[in-house]
C-alpha cells in the first residue's frame, strides 16, 4: 500500500518535472499554442516579429482572426518569401487553422509583425501577445525574446 | 511500312539536330550576355554615410566590400542578414577587418544617417550604413543590377528588395556574390581565400 503510494508520488513528481520543460505551451480548447518567440531588435528598428506554432487537435477548423500586443502600435499577420533572390512581404490579416493540422509561423514564412515598437525588444525579456480565434476565443501568451539573428527558439519546438 | 519507319526516323533525327543547334545558339548567346552582366555589376555611386558625410565609391577603394541592400523597418531579412554578416566577420578573425560591409538602404525616407548608425552598430561596428536621395539610391541599385520596390500596406509601406550580397574587390570590380541562405561558416569559407590575397 505504502509502496503504491510512493510509486504514485514518484510518478506525479516525474510528470511534473517532465512537463516543466514544456512550460511554453498554451491550451485553448482544442488548440495547442507552442513556443511564441521573437527577436531582439536594434535600437533604431521600428518593427519586430513573433513566431509561434498552433496545433488544432480538434475536428473543427478554426481561424486566427486577430493578434494584439501592447509591445507595438499595431500587430498584424504577414507572410513573406524570398524568391529569385528578392524578398517580399505582405499583409494576410487572418490565418486558417485546419482541423487536425499544425500551422507554423516561422522564419521565411508567415509571421506576426509588430509594427511600431514602443521600445526595443531586449534579449531574454518577455512580452504579452493576445491571439484571437474565431471559434476557440482568445488567449494571451508570453513571447520570449531570442537573439537578434535567431532562426529558431532556443527552447526547441 | 519500312519506308514509313525510315521517314519517321529521319524526321526525329532532324528534329534533334535542329533542337541541338538552337540550344547551342541560345547557350552561346546567354554566355555572352552573362559575361556582359557580370562585368557590369557595381560602379560609381554618390551617397551619404551614417555619420551624415557625403561619400562616393572612391572612399571605399582599396578595401574588400560586401555591398547589400535593405531597410531598417524590415522585420526579418535585414536583421538576419546583418547578423549573418556580423558572425561571418567574427569567424574570419583578424581577416575580417579587411572586409567592409556596406548596408545601403532602399528606404531613404525613413532611414536617416542616425537611424542607420544605431541599426548597424547594434550588429557590428565594421558595418557602414549608407543612404542618399531617392535618385542616388535608384542609381546605386541600378548599378548593382539589384531590385527594390515600395509596396503600400494600409497606411504604411514595406520594401521588396534584393537579398544578394555583392562581394566587391579593392579595385572596385565585382568578384562574386553571397546568397540569403548561405550560412556564416559558408560565407567565411568563400571569403577567406579572397581576403588572404590582400
Amino acid at each position: 500500500m505504502v509502496l503504491r503510494d510512493m510509486l504514485g508520488g514518484f510518478l506525479a513528481l516525474f510528470i511534473a518535472v517532465a512537463s516543466a520543460g514544456q512550460t511554453h505551451q498554451y491550451k485553448l480548447g482544442p488548440l495547442e499554442i507552442d513556443n511564441p518567440w521573437s527577436r531582439a531588435t536594434p535600437g533604431a528598428a521600428p518593427n519586430g516579429v513573433v513566431y509561434v506554432t498552433i496545433k488544432n487537435t480538434g475536428s473543427t477548423p478554426d481561424r486566427l482572426i486577430d493578434v494584439a500586443s501592447p509591445a507595438a502600435d499595431q500587430t498584424q499577420i504577414h507572410d513573406m518569401k524570398v524568391q529569385d533572390d528578392v524578398s517580399s512581404m505582405w499583409l494576410i490579416g487572418e490565418m486558417g487553422v485546419p482541423a487536425g493540422q499544425t500551422v507554423t509561423l516561422a522564419p521565411n514564412g508567415p509571421h506576426i509583425m509588430l509594427v511600431g515598437l514602443k521600445k526595443p525588444l531586449e534579449l531574454a525579456q518577455t512580452f504579452p501577445l493576445t491571439l484571437t480565434f474565431e471559434k476557440a476565443g482568445s488567449v494571451t501568451v508570453e513571447v520570449t525574446v531570442e537573439p537578434a539573428g535567431a532562426m529558431a527558439p532556443s527552447q526547441g519546438s | 511500312m519500312k519506308r514509313g519507319l525510315l521517314l519517321a526516323g529521319l524526321v526525329v533525327i532532324a528534329a534533334i539536330l535542329v533542337t541541338s543547334v538552337a540550344v547551342l545558339l541560345l547557350e552561346w548567346r546567354a554566355r555572352e550576355t552573362h559575361q556582359t552582366s557580370v562585368a557590369a555589376i557595381g560602379g560609381p555611386f554618390s551617397l551619404t554615410d551614417q555619420d551624415g558625410k557625403k561619400v562616393t565609391d572612391a572612399d571605399y577603394a582599396g578595401q574588400w566590400k560586401l555591398v547589400f541592400f535593405g531597410f531598417t523597418s524590415c522585420p526579418e531579412v535585414c536583421p538576419t542578414t546583418l547578423s549573418r554578416i556580423s558572425l561571418t566577420l567574427k569567424a574570419l578573425g583578424p581577416l575580417g577587418d579587411k572586409l567592409h560591409p556596406l548596408f545601403i538602404t532602399v528606404d531613404p525616407e525613413r532611414d536617416t544617417p542616425a537611424v542607420l548608425k544605431s541599426y548597424t552598430e547594434a550588429f557590428d561596428k565594421r558595418i557602414t550604413g549608407l543612404t542618399g536621395t531617392p535618385a542616388e539610391i535608384d542609381a546605386v541599385v541600378k548599378a548593382y543590377r539589384a531590385f527594390y520596390q515600395k509596396v503600400p500596406q494600409g497606411n504604411d509601406y514595406t520594401m521588396d528588395h534584393s537579398t544578394l550580397i555583392y562581394v566587391m574587390r579593392p579595385d572596385g570590380q565585382y568578384e562574386t556574390l553571397l546568397r540569403y541562405d548561405d550560412t556564416p561558416a559558408e560565407m567565411a569559407e568563400k571569403l577567406k581565400p579572397l581576403l588572404e590575397q590582400g
